[in-house]
């Protein structure tokens, strides 16, 4: 099947839905791909970088989307401008779409979409399972984001990140906090650690606390006792009284810190206000907010969507195309995600989509089926949220089946003693002298060799095991001295058995030395 | 050559012969080891042939030039990666030497001794054989298992402790008419051949069922049992330098076993009794996840990428032959100022110390082989791990399921560096049949083919 790329139309918007690299692993599953002319240009890509991966160039914008079997795109379908029609008119009947889609905010594009016929599958609607990380475009860009929020705020802050001494004077390291520790927010805390700053760190979900700690930052502990984890792993709208309790511990914050940067979202909801104006007139000067919600209203009061602003000596930063600012990066990103996803689509290798509905992962990415409206898909029954704990007991039966010993511990220690002590007096109890010459001379070799052998590197085992083989070749001397006898039986039987010992002797002192030589500094 | 002088001679090569195992303490006097142990051998064999009791010495010198040209080409030709087929068929030839020396001495008439000391010498006879043939049978199975002539996986036969106890009882009791035939010069040659046949079916039956992994349990084992053979051996003949060599080897032997099950966190009577997992509580958690596959180009890129990386061989590598190009990228990263190291685990391989060796033959340098003990705190620090055919050694589950069959057995926590990538030629699960949850882990990446094919691939990537 054919996949088409169009340029993307978004005003600000950089990235492009493939890059030369993955569109070559598409290409090795079957698809053949088309891109619109100077599609990757935003994200410095040239169009002969895609013609070496294989992919046509097509010039002309209907074309390659009347070419296309499957379209896919970074932002949902919107009004072409230049050209005067809307995507979604452009697609051809039968044709898949995979791209952002964002259904709960937008009925109106699901509806127009449904009513072409075709098939949609939303890239942010990809279910929260461990199996699906690989295609979680909404993780791979919320990463981008948090990163890029640390820059524009170093950008616009007037000062170091990090602490130092100089000759010129103390320089005091910047105070970082982070407000929501979803994949954005973490992203931030390690940028902003990475430069230098104190971060600090503060979530409505009790879980996140030991990864915002393992990524060094301080986590802001509330103490309130409500869970915050909705379904799916993603934050939930909180009870009045706990509002009012993070709102005021943010009110003390915003009097310490220099830089907030707000990542707060409830999936399909506006988002929630945290920083109040008040808040920010109660920054110090030069202080700087981003506010990575912008898109969904912001978490600041103060937030103008797509601007910077200053208010009350504050620089806000409201951008929603942070991604976009780091577009090759996502880009490549957003490629793989894609990629991945189309590895699901087509076991097969073959080419061809099999939109397979009884996939979790795929059942909850497809928004739209063949005109019909699949959205919302029943929630998975694997989520990234820990599961209730049960397995408490399982320790203690463990230690229940544990085999009860018949005798108590102090006799099982002596037991071998005794045994030992009593096989001993009762070989020197019968034995002739000579024996127990003997048998003092072994004893005696075993203590020497236990002694010899756990000094001996664990490296050097096998050449250990091929030098003992020979010296117990020893027994050779055992033939030797019997093999003048008159008897020929014995001749016979003493002959062999020198034969056997030597060819151990020599293959075992030989194979030895040629292990040794090999081990080289 | 007087008697007193030949036991100087013993004298000498017993110590000559300590010196050589406590050479092998490190790499540095291993060689000047190995040249002890010759020496100790050659005056021992010398003065042996000088002393009284050889008279004729035709049989013994072509039997001393046939075996050795034998032994010299056979370890010339031998490849690293059958070191331990070859240990185990050397440690059959002792016991068969053993078996044969007993014999002999059996129906040597020349002795006479009387009372006690004739029932001591035909005990000595009598355990010298059972021993011998044991370490002879025992030796040729394994053998047959390592070199993939016999099915490595453990015969597990029905009530196979009684058959063995069985066996224990006919021994003893074939042990006391042996003695009482001897006593009134009947035939005792038959309790002794009957005695003779059953330990062979011990020694065959004893290792049938061990399987693949306890193999280096049952090598040290069985080298034990050669140098307890060679002991026994000695009081037949009243030789205290084959009591002292016998003795040496022998606790060479069984402090080998130990550690190879200690590195198991296994019971030397449970490996010995065979089979895996007798007494586990409860179900194994299953693993839930899936594999996130890995190209080599990226692999290559992951390592360009990297400064501290760790190469974790198992039998897989041995298997691939692949050691080879694991040294040539080794040293390319080196070369590139990375710091490669090599984790080994003690029971990696089929036999102790398996793994330095392959790595020794490719001309890994032997100071960036390190043991796991040595290596496993440093995990934090390491960029990339690549475990390479191995599985067991590698399993968290050890350390966090007490319910794994393998709970307890110290491991390589290769998880806590930043990236693993395991090679693999299937997701099939190892020795112990158990699923591992380091290959579906977050940082986990899995490549799979050949070990030898993907290694080229990643040090093509790493050129090109």
């Amino acid at each position: 099947m054919k996949i088409g790329i169009p340029k993307e139309i978004h005003h600000g918007e950089m990235r492009v839905a493939t890059t030369p690299e993955a569109a070559a692993q598409i290409i090795k599953l079957g698809f053949s791909i088309s891109i619109e002319s100077g599609a990757g240009l935003g994200a410095n890509i040239s169009d002969e970088a895609y013609k070496e991966a294989g992919v046509e160039i097509v010039a002309d914008t209907r074309t390659l989307w009347k070419q296309a079997d499957i379209i896919m795109k970074v932002r949902a379908p919107e009004l072409n401008l230049k050209l005067a029609i809307d995507e979604t008119e452009l697609l051809s009947p039968g044709a898949t779409l995979i791209s952002f889609i964002w259904p709960a905010q937008n009925e109106d594009l699901l509806k127009k979409l449904a009513a072409k016929g075709v098939t949609v599958l939303a890239m942010d609607s990809v279910p929260r399972m461990s199996r699906a990380q690989k295609l979680d475009a909404l993780s791979s860009m919320a990463n981008i984001a948090g990163y890029r929020a640390i820059i524009e705020a170093a950008q616009h802050f007037g000062r170091f990140f990090t602490g130092q001494i100089t000759a010129a004077g103390k320089i005091p390291p910047a105070k970082v906090l982070v407000i929501g520790a979803g994949v954005a927010g973490l992203a931030a805390i390690g940028t902003a650690k990475g430069m230098g700053a104190i971060v600090r760190s503060f979530d409505t979900r009790p879980e996140v606390k030991e990864q915002i700690e393992s990524m060094d930052a301080e986590f802001l502990m509330l103490d309130f006792k409500e869970e915050g984890a909705g379904a799916g792993g993603y934050a939930k709208t909180m009870s009045k009284e706990f509002i009012e309790a993070e709102m005021a511990l943010f009110a003390q914050q915003a009097k310490e810190v220099d830089i907030i940067v707000t990542t707060a979202l409830i999936p399909g909801r506006p988002a929630p206000k945290l920083i109040t104006a008040e808040m920010v007139a109660s920054m110090k000067a030069g202080s700087v907010i981003v506010d990575l919600a912008a898109e969904q209203g912001g978490n600041c009061e103060l937030t103008e969507k797509d601007q910077v602003v200053v208010k009350h000596d504050v620089t806000v930063i409201g951008y929603t195309n942070l991604p976009s600012r780091l577009a090759n990066q996502s880009s490549q990103l957003y490629a793989t995600n894609l990629r991945h996803l189309l590895t699901e689509l087509c076991p097969e290798k073959n080419g061809l989509l099999n939109v397979n509905m009884d996939d979790e992962v795929i059942r909850g990415t497809t928004v739209i089926k063949e005109g019909n409206i699949t959205w919302p898909a029943p929630a998975p029954k694997l989520s990234a949220a820990p599961a209730p704990q049960t397995e408490a007991p399982a320790c203690a039966e463990v230690l229940a089946q544990q085999k009860k010993s018949f005798l108590p511990p102090v006799v099982k220690q002596l037991l071998p003693i005794v045994i030992a002590g009593l096989v001993l007096f009762g070989i020197g109890a019968v034995a002739p002298e000579s024996f127990m010459t003997h048998f003092t001379v072994f004893v005696l070799a075993c203590f020497v060799g236990y002694q010899v052998i756990w000094n001996v590197s664990h490296s050097l085992h096998t050449p250990l095991m091929s030098v003992t083989n020979a010296i117990s070749s020893i027994i050779v001397i055992g033939a030797v001295v019997q093999v003048s006898t008159a008897n020929n039986t014995v001749t016979i039987l003493a002959g062999s058995a020198i034969l056997l010992a030597s060819i151990n002797i020599f293959g075992g002192f030989l194979v030895t030395r040629r292990m040794l030589e090999m081990f080289r500094k | 050559m007087s008697h007193s002088l030949v036991t100087m001679s013993y004298i000498v090569a017993a110590i000559l012969f300590i010196l050589s195992l406590s050479g092998l303490s490190n790499q540095e006097s291993a060689r000047k080891g190995n040249y002890y142990g010759m020496l100790g051998m050659a005056i021992a064999i010398v003065a042996t042939t000088f002393s009284a009791s050889v008279s004729v010495y035709g049989v013994l010198i072509a039997a001393i030039t046939i075996g050795g040209l034998i032994g010299a080409k056979a370890a010339l030709k031998v490849e690293m990666t059958q070191m331990p087929e070859l240990v185990a068929i050397m440690h059959s030839l002792v016991g068969l030497a053993a078996v044969l020396v007993g014999y002999a001495n059996f129906m040597d008439s020349t002795i006479s001794i009387t009372g006690v000391e004739k029932t001591i010498h035909e005990v000595e006879i009598y355990i010298g054989i059972l021993i011998g043939a044991v370490t002879f049978s025992g030796s040729v199975i394994a053998f047959g298992k390592l070199s993939e002539k016999i099915n490595g996986k453990p015969l597990l036969l029905p009530g196979r402790h009684w058959f063995n106890l069985t066996l224990l009882v006919a021994v003893i009791g074939l042990g006391a008419m042996f003695l009482q035939q001897t006593e009134v010069g009947g035939e005792a040659i038959i309790p002794l051949a009957i005695m003779t046949g059953i330990a062979i079916i011990f020694g065959i039956h004893m290792v049938m069922a061990i399987g693949g992994a306890d193999m280096p349990v049952v090598i040290s084992m069985l080298n034990s049992y050669s140098g307890w053979a060679a002991a026994a051996t000695g009081f037949m003949l009243s030789n205290d330098l084959l009591i002292v060599t016998g003795a040496l080897v022998g606790s060479s032997g069984a402090i080998l076993s130990y550690i190879m099950c200690r590195a198991m966190n296994r019971h030397f009577l449970s490996v010995i009794a065979g089979g895996f997992g007798t007494s586990s509580g409860g179900e194994a958690a299953a693993i839930e996840g899936e594999v996130q596959p890995i190209e080599a180009e990226e692999v290559a890129k992951l390592l360009q990428d990297s400064k501290n990386i760790m190469i974790i061989p198992g039998y897989g590598m041995a298997v691939a032959q692949a050691q080879h190009t694991v040294n040539e990228i080794t040293k390319l990263l080196r070369d590139k100022g990375k710091k490669v190291r090599f984790g080994i685990h003690p029971v990696a391989g089929r036999m102790p110390g398996h793994m330095n060796v392959l790595l020794a033959e490719a001309k890994v340098p032997y100071d960036i082989v390190y043991e796991m003990d040595e290596i496993n705190d440093d995990f934090g620090n390491v960029d990339v791990s690549i475990v390479i055919g191995a599985n067991d050694i590698v399993n968290p589950s050890a350390l966090n399921d007490p319910n794994s069959p393998i709970a307890g057995m110290p491991v390589i926590e290769c998880w806590k560096g930043e990236t693993t990538i395991v090679l693999k030629r299937s997701m099939a699960s190892g020795y112990a049949g158990i699923g591992n949850p380091l290959f579906v882990l977050d940082n986990t990446r899995m490549l799979f083919g050949d070990a030898n094919a993907t290694m080229q691939a990643v040090l093509k990537a790493l050129k090109g």
